[in-house]
């Protein structure tokens, strides 16, 4: 093969790995699982629309998100909030409010009746919020564990806070019950699997965004900015813009996920949005390859299997399992299962060159 | 954006003024009222023991540390600028210790260097062949045939050329260089004089530099700095005859110049 | 003056609770680079000590008094092991050690549920301990202020410790200058594995205080933890005058909001605060004055 192909290969081989996993969860899947497990494999993809986000700010932004539930909470609620008024019917109001409240909806729920505009909310809250805790951190050059820890801390006061706002946002409880996703009835299977399929095209699609980025100038910058930040500035560069660019792109991927995991999961509560719902996304990331271009979807897929088929298996040991994972990955592969192929090869070019 | 107050091509002389510069660490003053004019054209060499501020002095000017005067460069004071508007004002610097990032090719290396003058929209294209500019740079630094290995696995001199690479990429119209042969073997000490030499008459050049020798064959003009101020300036004939140099700063051994005297060659030797 | 006071009385207890879990956190921060997202769990590991004292020693006016240090060296033993089975295995990996922390967390958290069952057990207090002393017209708990007189105990402790002894010396050399502590024959090593078990010691020690005021819970160090990382990275790296400050300032400002909204607006009113105050203090200042760029 000549270099010219080689290089080229190179360019394009994620593409066809995109093509692999459209194949896999859009025609297989489907043929394969049960409307049950499908749905199940619906909840995982969700978690990996986030994780791909994750990928891109952590992976190759070194910006250890430990508060993407906060994104992915935004985008899950503003969708939980149409769906709940879709169900309520016109003028109607969510049934939780009727339970433990007077009746009376918050104004801030209003505009969500309409379709367009939680679309618009899903992508523009996360967005808005991200820019404005971004810019505040980066300019200030706050970076490293404080940035972690500050996000940590943003999705513990999130979590509080829902659950404190049980007449606005249902509490502890979350929001659930939904009858209808934009006009086609929830219960009805062949709309179920419509919205799995929507989601599978998400995930492909944040997948194509961040291939494009990653090959693109912004990606190198953004490479150069987690290896040497401030050798970045004399570029003529301000890290925290590229920084800021790569959160906010994460933040809204996570708000996807969180939207279309309303009503695949029929539910969503604090407990989906929290901080420990924060780490077990960056959980796939990190199995999967923090910064391999299909690491981190892979990774919160199997993650996510896991977590049904170990809690079905041993109720109470999953959290050993999610724990011990975290340690072991971290300390023996910290780039990730994916790294793998890549160790064994130079083991073996290590064995035959001695 | 960065206004672009220096037009290029229509002053006939380029130059970076100095005027009052004063550097204070928590009551410390590493450098004491500087005033240094750098013109475009001229190998400017700022020498003087460890400790005299030299560092300190391109750490203000390039806004790494706060300092007080005025650092004039086309009507913009830099000492109230930041880094990154700096460098796209024209002016870039080099670290002692090399930094390039390693995981990058060398070509990518230089592209990214060009980053300043792409648009915000270019930023998320992916680069199609290799820009001019940067094969232009890849030459004069003569690292043409390195461009597609990692940065990380450049020798260390090499690592030095390239940073002076992305300089010239960076359209950098005064370079500030931070003892770039330290740990360079003779011959590509002599390589990177001449480099200098070659890219230095449209630009204003100031090397910070340890090594007599090599100050010697390529300097136009020595600055010495001691203690935060500077002692003397001329050419290098003058710089020596120059009784206060002799007392501070080479001691009384004006005859034992020639090699690398006092703690001046312990970085020069390693590596 | 109750709605003054109480708020501020209160907040002093909390704030004392926030300093000792910070002392600890700002300890190993500071020397070694390393967060510890475990720390909340050794609080609770202290916790369970003080409960777990009480079934061996059933008098309630001694227990809590040897439950002290016992805590002390189970936590810090516990801080210990992490030290050297994983931690010294990662240096100058701090964003990893963190997430391997994040693990050992939910690892421990799992542990003391499946020791001790998903629901919290009472700790019995001590009769010394009951009742108030009223402070501005405020009957201020003898509980807080014992929390107040141990946070406070523990800061002068350890602010001798390293101040005084050579073991100290030694700690704040490797703060200031690792590479150079170990060229002068300090051995950062030995220095790293002392600090953590102190550092995890303290955190035991302020969860028997914590069992006194809301008894055991495998939860319980979630609760306190982020406060308390959110007093370190306000107060500054290994620095114990801006760890004191800004506990008591956390305590006290989070009970007034509380008092004038709920509890959980007063947890957003304090992480916001806390993002303001970097506006103006951010820590990680750049502040580099070496010869390259790191």
């Amino acid at each position: 093969m000549s270099p010219k192909t080689l290089s080229l290969l190179r360019t394009f081989a994620p593409l066809l790995g995109i093509a692999a996993l459209a194949v896999v969860m859009l025609v297989v899947a489907p043929a394969v699982l049960s409307p049950f497990r499908l749905n199940s494999l619906g909840k995982y993809t969700c978690w990996a629309i986030a994780a791909v986000g994750i990928g891109l700010a952590w992976g190759r932004g070194g910006m250890l998100v430990l508060g993407q539930g906060v994104f992915f909470g935004l985008g899950g609620y503003s969708m939980a909030m149409h769906l709940k008024l879709e169900a309520a019917g016109p003028d109607g109001v969510p049934d939780f409010m009727l339970l433990y409240g007077d009746g009376t909806m918050p104004a801030f729920w209003e505009p969500f009746r309409s379709g367009p505009f939680t679309i618009f909310a899903i992508l523009a809250l996360p967005a808005i919020a991200a820019t404005v805790l971004g810019w505040a951190i980066f300019k200030r050059r706050v970076k490293g564990a404080y940035f972690a820890i500050l996000t940590q801390a943003m999705a513990v006061v999130f979590a509080t806070l829902l659950v404190a706002t049980i007449q606005e946002t249902g509490g502890f409880n979350g929001l659930n019950q939904f009858t209808q996703f934009f006009g086609y009835n929830l219960y009805d299977p062949v709309n179920k699997q419509m919205v799995y399929s929507i989601t599978v095209v998400l995930l492909i699609v944040c997948l194509l965004i961040v291939w494009q980025l990653y090959r693109s100038r912004f990606g190198e910058l953004l490479v150069a900015t987690r290896d040497a930040e401030e050798r970045v500035r004399f570029l003529g560069h301000d890290p925290a813009n590229i920084k800021l660019v790569a959160f906010v792109v994460a933040a809204m991927m996570a708000s996807v996920g969180g939207a279309m995991f309303a009503p695949i999961a029929g539910i969503i509560s604090p407990s989906d949005v929290d901080a420990t719902a924060s780490i077990f996304l960056i959980a796939g990331v990190a199995l999967g390859g923090r910064a391999l271009f299909l690491g981190p979807a892979l990774g919160a897929l199997t993650v996510g299997y896991g977590r049904t088929s170990l809690s079905e298996a041993f109720p109470n040991q999953w959290t050993y399992f999610l724990g011990a994972m975290f340690i072991v990955v971290i300390l023996l592969l910290p780039r990730g299962v994916g790294d793998l192929p890549r160790l064994v090869r130079s083991a073996l070019d290590r064995r035959t060159s001695a | 954006m960065s206004t672009h107050t220096h037009a290029p091509g229509k002053r006939s002389l380029d130059y970076l003024e100095i005027r009052d510069l004063t550097v204070d660490f928590d009551g410390f003053k590493a450098v004491k009222g500087v005033d240094l004019t750098l013109l475009q054209g001229r190998l400017h060499f700022l020498i003087g023991p460890n400790g005299a501020g030299k560092t300190t002095l391109v750490d203000a000017v390039t806004g790494l540390v706060q300092g007080t005067g005025l650092a004039s460069y086309g009507n913009q004071n830099l000492l109230t600028m930041k880094s990154h508007r700096i460098v796209r004002a024209g002016i870039g610097r080099t670290f002692q210790t090399a930094t390039v990032f390693e995981e990058l090719l060398v070509l990518q290396n230089l592209d990214i260097a060009g980053g300043v003058h792409r648009s915000a929209w270019g930023m998320l294209l992916a680069r199609r062949g290799v820009p001019t500019y940067v094969e232009e740079a890849l030459a004069t630094i003569g690292l043409t045939a390195l461009r597609d290995k990692p940065a990380g696995t450049l020798a260390h001199g090499q690592k030095q050329w390239l940073e002076i690479g992305m300089l010239l990429v960076q359209d950098a119209k005064v370079m500030l260089l931070d003892e770039p042969v330290a740990g360079m073997s003779a011959e590509e000490r002599e390589q990177t004089g001449e480099l200098l030499q070659r890219i230095g008459h449209e630009r204003t050049i100031v090397v910070i530099e340890h090594d007599m020798e090599f100050v010697r064959s390529f300097a136009d003009l020595v600055t010495v700095m001691h203690a935060g101020t500077v002692l003397a300036e001329g050419s290098i004939a003058e710089i020596q005859a120059d009784p206060r140099v002799q007392e501070v700063y080479l001691g009384h051994q004006v005859e034992a110049v020639p090699g690398d005297t006092g703690d001046a060659d312990q970085r020069s030797d390693h590596a | 003056m109750d709605a003054l006071t109480t708020p501020l009385l209160a907040g002093t207890a909390s704030g004392a609770l926030l300093l000792i879990a910070a002392l600890g956190l700002s300890l190993t921060f500071g020397q070694m680079g390393v967060i510890n997202m475990a720390h909340g769990e050794f609080l609770m590991v202290g916790a369970y000590t003080a409960y777990a004292t009480q079934q061996v020693v059933t008098n309630a006016d001694l227990s809590i008094l040897v439950a002290l240090p016992v805590a002390f060296v189970v936590a810090g033993l516990l801080g210990l092991l992490l030290e050297v089975a994983v931690i010294s295995w990662m240096y100058r990996r701090p964003l990893d050690t963190l997430l391997v922390t994040v693990g050992v967390s939910l690892v421990l958290q799992q542990l003391a549920k499946d020791i001790f069952g998903a629901q919290g057990d009472p700790v019995v207090g001590p009769g010394w301990l009951e009742g108030t002393i009223p402070v501005f017209g405020y009957n201020w708990p003898l509980r807080q202020i014992f929390t107040v007189v141990l946070a406070l105990g523990a800061l002068t402790a350890l602010a001798a410790l390293l101040k005084y002894t050579s073991f100290g010396r030694r700690i704040r050399a490797t703060v200031q200058n690792r590479d150079l502590a170990e060229t002068m024959g300090v051995s950062t090593r030995v220095v790293d594995r002392i600090t953590f078990f102190v550092g995890s010691g303290l955190a035991g020690l302020g969860g028997v205080a914590v069992s006194l005021i809301s008894g055991t819970n495998p939860n319980l160090g979630r609760a306190y933890i982020i406060s308390a990382f959110l007093v370190v990275v306000a107060g500054g790296l290994g620095q114990l005058k801006g760890t004191v400050i800004a506990a008591f300032t956390v305590g006290v400002v989070t009970a007034y909001f509380a008092d004038w909204t709920s509890a959980a607006m007063a947890q957003v009113a304090t992480f916001a605060l806390v993002v303001l105050f970097l506006q103006l203090r951010p820590q990680g200042l750049f502040t580099v004055r070496t010869r390259g760029l790191t």
